[in-house]
């Protein structure tokens, strides 16, 4: 079971797992909810760089598409071909299924914390 | 799920069904359509979808509106208001059928039960059932007819799949009161006794699979539900959302009022000129049958891959576009895009064209629809 509050979250529901200066990503338990079932991911290839904010790639569900933003500035050092391969991953285990590893450049601003994250969403802590 | 472009989307909180709780007790997502707060997903909408395709699903479908029409006048009034030759159905049957703009456009897609000689149930979409109710009203002057609404007196339950026959059959408290089960045909319906009341049961639907669409009193529905549900569960019945309903219809090659269909468009655009029957005459919206050689017609386009071109998309044919995508989904039962686009009839057999998926070219076959059709 992953610990949740070891993460730090975006506003656009994605989550990040800092580890010195690699980051894990993917996105939340409330997104793959708010998506349905997870069809297919077009993510960057290795050696592309993503900026904090900005959009690295797209998760399409059978009702909708949405876009995935960068939480870091860095490069992509990994990519999940797991989850590329079988998109339901997503919906079994949001938390489990990283899409991309980036090395971080610079220092992560404007993450939000577990609380920030749930109150965000309307949830219960 | 989309919300149809333009039926209007109304301004007030979304109404609920009598099944509202049901639902709510199965852990459904929901989502506004055509007004109302409907199911969207249990758990899966590709689980939801397979179990219809491979044994069978519960639907609410009370959004949709129920409109009596009656009197000695009734067919001849029908036969007027609507697009078909509803006169000649026989009691017993139904009939797919529109109701036209006196343009020739489509107000909405409807299916006619004859269940008498005088006495008509027409059923609307969700989000046109005022428009057609006072379309029928406004028609009728001059007819021995009466139009009534009567879809706040009843839900309507839809239940899909090779299974749903077997399924009916031991739902308990259903006795079987007209034909028995197997002779109920497609496109026909009948009636079960439900708790002493008697229901009518059509073996219509919106998945292409076999199944039953069922109209029963909004005071019962929830214990029909009920009883539908647990004796489905051996033969693999879930509840299914409209995500479901959207993947289920569109594989079906079915359309979808505000997508594939709408005021700006005549029957034969969208492949269905045979809901006017060759000669007739004397109908409103008798307009729709003049030739049209230039009006965009609707394809089935397929691709390969996973990424879906989707309502809104367009088409091109080298750097023309000649199109836009109505509906399209990655298909949960062929594993791949499949779409119904309008496109410019000098493209409609085109070998070359191309869906812009977010500024990515898909190359797309045009296929003739549907997409699927179960075994029979």
């Amino acid at each position: 079971m992953t610990d949740l509050t070891a993460l730090k979250y975006t506003a656009e529901h994605e989550w990040v797992a800092l580890e010195g200066d690699l980051a894990t990503i993917g996105v939340t338990d409330f997104a793959a909810d708010q998506l349905g079932d997870v069809v297919y991911v077009d993510l960057p290839a290795v050696g592309q760089t993503v900026t904090a904010g900005q959009v690295f790639g797209e998760i399409e569900s059978t009702k909708s598409v949405s876009e995935l933003y960068a939480p870091v500035d860095g490069e992509v050092v990994e990519v999940n071909a797991d989850v590329d391969a079988d998109p339901a991953q997503v919906n079994a285990d949001a938390f489990a299924a990283w899409l991309i590893r980036v090395r971080v450049t610079g220092e992560p601003s404007g993450l939000l914390d577990r609380d920030a994250y749930v109150a965000l969403t309307g949830g219960d802590a | 799920m989309d919300q149809p472009t333009d039926a209007g989307i109304p301004a007030e909180e979304p109404r609920d069904t009598p099944l509202r709780g049901e639902h709510e007790a199965l852990g459904a997502s929901f989502t506004d359509f055509g007004g109302w707060l409907m199911p969207v997903r249990y758990t899966s909408d590709l689980a939801e979808h397979h179990a219809v395709r491979q044994a069978a699903g519960l639907f609410d479908i009370s959004h949709m509106g129920e409109i009596l029409v009656e009197g000695g006048g009734a067919g001849a009034f029908l036969d007027h208001a609507l697009a078909g030759a509803i006169s000649a159905v026989p009691v017993g049957r139904a009939k797919y059928t529109m109701i036209l703009a006196e343009d020739g456009g489509i107000v909405d897609d409807l299916i006619v039960y004859r269940l008498q000689d005088d006495e008509f149930l027409v059923i609307a979409n969700a989000g046109n059932r005022e428009v057609v109710a006072r379309e029928l009203t406004d028609r009728v002057a001059g007819f021995d007819a009466t139009v009534e609404d009567q879809s706040d007196d009843y839900a309507l339950i839809a239940l899909q799949g090779p299974t749903a026959e077997r399924i009916l059959a031991e739902t308990a408290g259903v006795v079987e009161l007209s034909l028995p089960l197997p002779e109920i045909r497609n496109y026909a319906w009948g009636s079960v006794l439900f708790g002493g009341e008697p229901l009518l049961i059509a073996r219509t639907g919106y998945t292409g699979e076999d199944g039953f669409e069922l109209l029963v009193p909004v005071a019962r529905a929830a214990e029909l539900w009920r009883a539908l549900l647990a004796a489905g569960e051996p033969h693999g019945l879930v509840p299914a959302g409209l995500a479901a309903r959207d993947t289920l219809r569109l594989e079906a090659g079915m359309p979808l009022y505000g997508h594939e269909l709408s005021r700006a468009i005549v029957p034969a655009q969208a492949g269905l000129g045979r809901v006017i029957p060759a000669g007739k005459t004397g109908f409103v919206g008798e307009a729709a049958t003049e030739p049209r050689p230039d009006a965009p017609v609707l394809i089935g386009l397929t691709a390969e891959g996973r990424r879906a071109g989707r309502a809104g998309y367009g088409v091109f044919r080298g750097d023309d576009l000649v199109g836009e995508v109505t509906s399209g989904a990655l298909s949960p039962t062929l594993g791949h895009p499949i779409a119904m686009a309008f496109v410019r009839p000098d493209a409609a057999d085109a070998a070359d064209l191309t869906i812009d998926v977010r500024g990515t070219r898909i190359p797309a076959t045009v296929t003739a629809l549907p997409f699927y059709r179960r075994n029979s």
